[in-house]
């Protein structure tokens, strides 16, 4: 009788390896849980998107340069924070960053494309150190890290998408009001952060 | 005797549950080797993906560098392949994974100007490599060749269809979205690295 239970006990502790191991169930967890991390953060996912609104008001080039650099930048921060590398006000980084590409949208502000590129690049290591340090441990690397810069490159396309109605006189008005829109959620989000 | 019976049925039960775990990355299919190979590649983003960079790269140059990495590719990765299912891995293919990320990202991403013959030699030399660490996992995997000929038959078909979109697209906005493909690419391999550097 021992031995039969015994026997039973092996058989359910071992059954469960094989049977998932056909699906590759754990990697495809770590695809889905990359996927979410970016849009589990109000302020992440309104940077994001400002990101593209303020490339698509400013137009050829820094509408295409921005999304080809913000990833690899952003990715870079998250290398740091991955491998530990401290940064400091990582989380006032990442609100203010809402608030100043949402005032940026609101004001229709054109700098040269340099500074646009720079001080975007700036914020993209900071939301990227921050996603980083938050990464889970013992998830798949790959498949984690693809979900997590497609997420993030989807919030921009999104951005840049919305930002198409910059080509017409309403949607000029409707774009900078978003911008202040971002910039005000954004200021509430790091006065709770500091309050 | 019972006892002994049982005993026995213990063992052979954790031998027939255990063993497949450890090798769960190599998909079985069900359906023999070729189809095996077929899916393994499929479903290996550590080879799909700089494939697919690759043949970004090559369409980026053109139909003659596309022609060219449709051949020199696969090629390079069936050959490759039957090193490694001859000789035992010397290294780890996570270096190589992150290395061909950065890589062929970043020329994707900077759209780099190459010239066909670079791109067909880039193509012959990340085949053998990805290819002997492919050959590798066959041999442990006991896929054989045939394995190895449903992976690079799926190369082939994967490279010719993404050369093909990409020397096919003219559009500027369109040309954009393949070189943000490739600046994603970087960016996973620059994860990557951190991820490996974390330990």
């Amino acid at each position: 009788m021992r031995a039969r239970r015994a026997v039973l006990t092996a058989a359910a502790a071992l059954w469960p390896a094989l049977a998932w191991a056909h699906t590759e169930q754990g990697r495809a967890a770590g695809l889905l849980a990359g996927l979410r991390h970016p849009v589990s953060g109000l302020d992440h996912v309104l940077a994001m998107v400002a990101v593209g609104l303020w490339g698509a008001q400013l137009g050829p080039p820094a509408v295409w340069l921005l999304p080809v650099t913000f990833p690899m930048v952003m990715a870079f921060g998250g290398m740091f924070g991955l491998m530990g590398v401290r940064l400091p006000g990582v989380e006032v980084g990442v609100a203010l960053s809402g608030i100043l590409l949402g005032l940026a949208v609101l004001a229709e502000w054109r700098p040269p494309l340099k500074v646009a590129a720079v001080m975007v690049g700036v914020f993209a290591v900071f939301h990227g150190h921050a996603h980083g340090t938050e990464l889970p441990a013992g998830a798949s690397g790959l498949l984690y890290s693809m979900g997590f810069v497609a997420a993030t490159g989807t919030l921009h396309g999104v951005g840049i998408g919305i930002g198409a109605i910059h080509r017409w006189g309403w949607g000029r008005v409707a774009l900078r009001g978003a911008g202040g829109l971002v910039a005000a959620v954004a200021a509430v989000l790091l006065w709770r952060l500091v309050a | 005797m019972r006892r002994e019976t049982a005993r026995r049925a213990l063992f052979a039960a954790a031998v027939l549950l255990l063993p497949h775990a450890a090798h769960a990355h190599l998909v079985t299919t069900g359906l023999g080797p070729f189809y095996d190979g077929v899916s393994h590649f499929a479903l290996t983003p550590e080879d799909l993906v700089p494939a697919l960079a690759l043949a970004l790269l090559a369409g980026q140059h053109g139909a003659r560098a596309g022609r060219l990495a449709l051949f020199t590719l696969p090629a390079g990765w069936l050959l490759g392949g039957l090193l490694g299912l001859a000789l035992p891995a010397v290294a780890s293919a996570a270096a190589l994974t992150t290395a061909s990320f950065l890589v062929l990202g970043g020329l994707v991403a900077a759209e780099a100007r190459l010239g066909t013959e670079k791109v067909a030699g880039l193509a012959l030399l990340f085949g053998l490599l990805h290819g002997y660490f492919n050959g590798a996992a066959m041999a442990l995997a006991r896929l054989g060749a045939l394995g190895l000929v449903g992976i690079v038959s799926t190369l082939f078909v994967v490279v010719a269809l993404a050369a093909a979109a990409v020397v096919a697209i003219h559009a500027p906005w369109a040309r954009i979205v393949v070189r943000v493909a490739g600046s994603w690419i970087v960016a996973i391999g620059l994860l990557l690295l951190g991820w490996t550097l974390r330990g």
